[in-house]
């Protein structure tokens, strides 16, 4: 009994990793959005890449957060259709 | 082009001033122009931890509010010739600073300096947002310590969201610092390891600086580790780091103390 005590007074690391895990899962989703404008410009980004060449600096994501509203605003400036379309191929 | 860093933490006590001394003098060591800003007003230390708090005549909000110039509030470091410090006022509280005031200030700076490293006051209030408001690169400073990390990730969430980077929808540069590190305690599983904080909280490693009792002989005597004791685990450990923010691909290692002759004979130095 004192040994089992002993070892797992020791090991409080693996106690610590998963209390801080299930808590920021936790306070991310109240506090929320980190990083959700990065990750939506990536995906966005990613999903225009599928069909033609486009340049990261292209596509401008931005959120403004109001008290009763909230807008995201998605700014995608298009290449030369048919430029973009032609360096896709290769 | 000028590069502004931002130190913080959320969490008081885990080394954000002693990081900003450190990697600020680590660079300015290399060649580099530095100036380390100190935004904690009302609570200034980085002149006490840089070893200039008699040197103090103008301060941040000074210049902020055009009491005085630029030039006449900078420190210029007497060891390191390219390494200044623009001190924070003692007397005035946080008000006095101002959005606009602070970059103006760091627009100013921008044109001395290769590196300005703004070291921010604890907590997630104005004071912290304006110490960041304007960097372009941030070093989130964590102790593999449980209310540390949960206060690092809510500065993360904060660098995402309410930075200029992060209104004009660009990306915040950031890096991890994990700082009172104890490689044996970590193994032993007593202590968060490297690789859980990191998993926690999904940014990119800058370095680990190990617990060392140089770092608190370096604050007494009033000198970046760095230039105290280089040679020290946790003095290497900072010149790592700092070269890793040059961009230098440097292994990621924890230094150990090595003890010189003496030191194995007497057990621990004295002084």
């Amino acid at each position: 009994m004192s040994l089992l005590n002993f070892l797992s007074r020791r090991r409080s690391a693996p106690v610590a990793r998963e209390r801080l895990q299930i808590l920021l899962a936790h306070e991310r989703a109240v506090h929320g959005h980190r990083d959700l404008v990065a990750i939506l410009q990536e995906e966005i980004l990613a999903v225009i890449a599928k069909h033609m060449a486009i340049e990261r600096e292209k596509v401008q994501v931005k959120l403004d957060r109001g008290k009763s509203t909230s807008t995201l605003e998605i700014d995608i400036e298009m290449p030369d259709l048919a430029q973009a379309a032609a360096a896709a191929r290769h | 082009m000028a590069k502004i860093l931002v130190v913080t933490s959320g969490k008081g006590g885990v080394g954000k001033t002693t990081s900003t001394a450190s990697l600020g003098a680590a660079l300015a060591q290399s060649g580099q122009r530095v100036v380390v800003v100190d935004f904690d007003v009302g609570l200034r230390n980085l002149d006490l931890v840089m070893g200039a708090e008699r040197r103090v005549v103008f301060d941040l909000i000074n210049v902020v509010q055009g009491d005085a110039k630029l030039a006449q509030a900078l420190i210029r470091d007497k060891r390191v010739d390219t390494l200044s410090l623009l001190p924070a006022s003692q007397t005035r509280d946080k008000d006095a600073l101002t959005e606009e005031g602070v970059a103006k200030v760091l627009a100013e700076l921008r044109e001395k300096f290769d590196w300005i490293i703004c070291d921010s006051p604890a907590g997630i209030e104005k004071g912290a947002t304006l110490a960041m408001y304007n960097a372009d690169a941030a070093v989130v400073v964590t102790n593999p310590e449980v209310s540390s990390v949960r206060d690092s990730d809510r500065i993360i969430g904060l660098l995402d969201s309410k930075t200029k980077r992060a209104e004009k929808g660009e990306r915040m540069e950031k890096h991890l610092l994990l700082t009172r590190y104890d490689t044996a305690r970590a193994a032993r599983g007593e202590m968060l390891k490297t690789d859980d904080v990191l998993e926690i909280l999904s940014i990119p490693l800058l370095g680990i600086i190990p617990e060392s009792e140089e770092v608190l002989r370096a604050s007494n005597i009033g000198a970046p580790i760095t230039l105290s004791n280089p040679a020290s685990a946790a003095g290497r450990a900072y010149f790592d780091a700092a070269k890793r923010l040059r961009g230098e691909d440097i292994p990621m290692t924890v230094p150990v103390e090595r003890r010189g002759l003496m030191g194995k004979l007497f057990g621990r130095r004295v002084a």
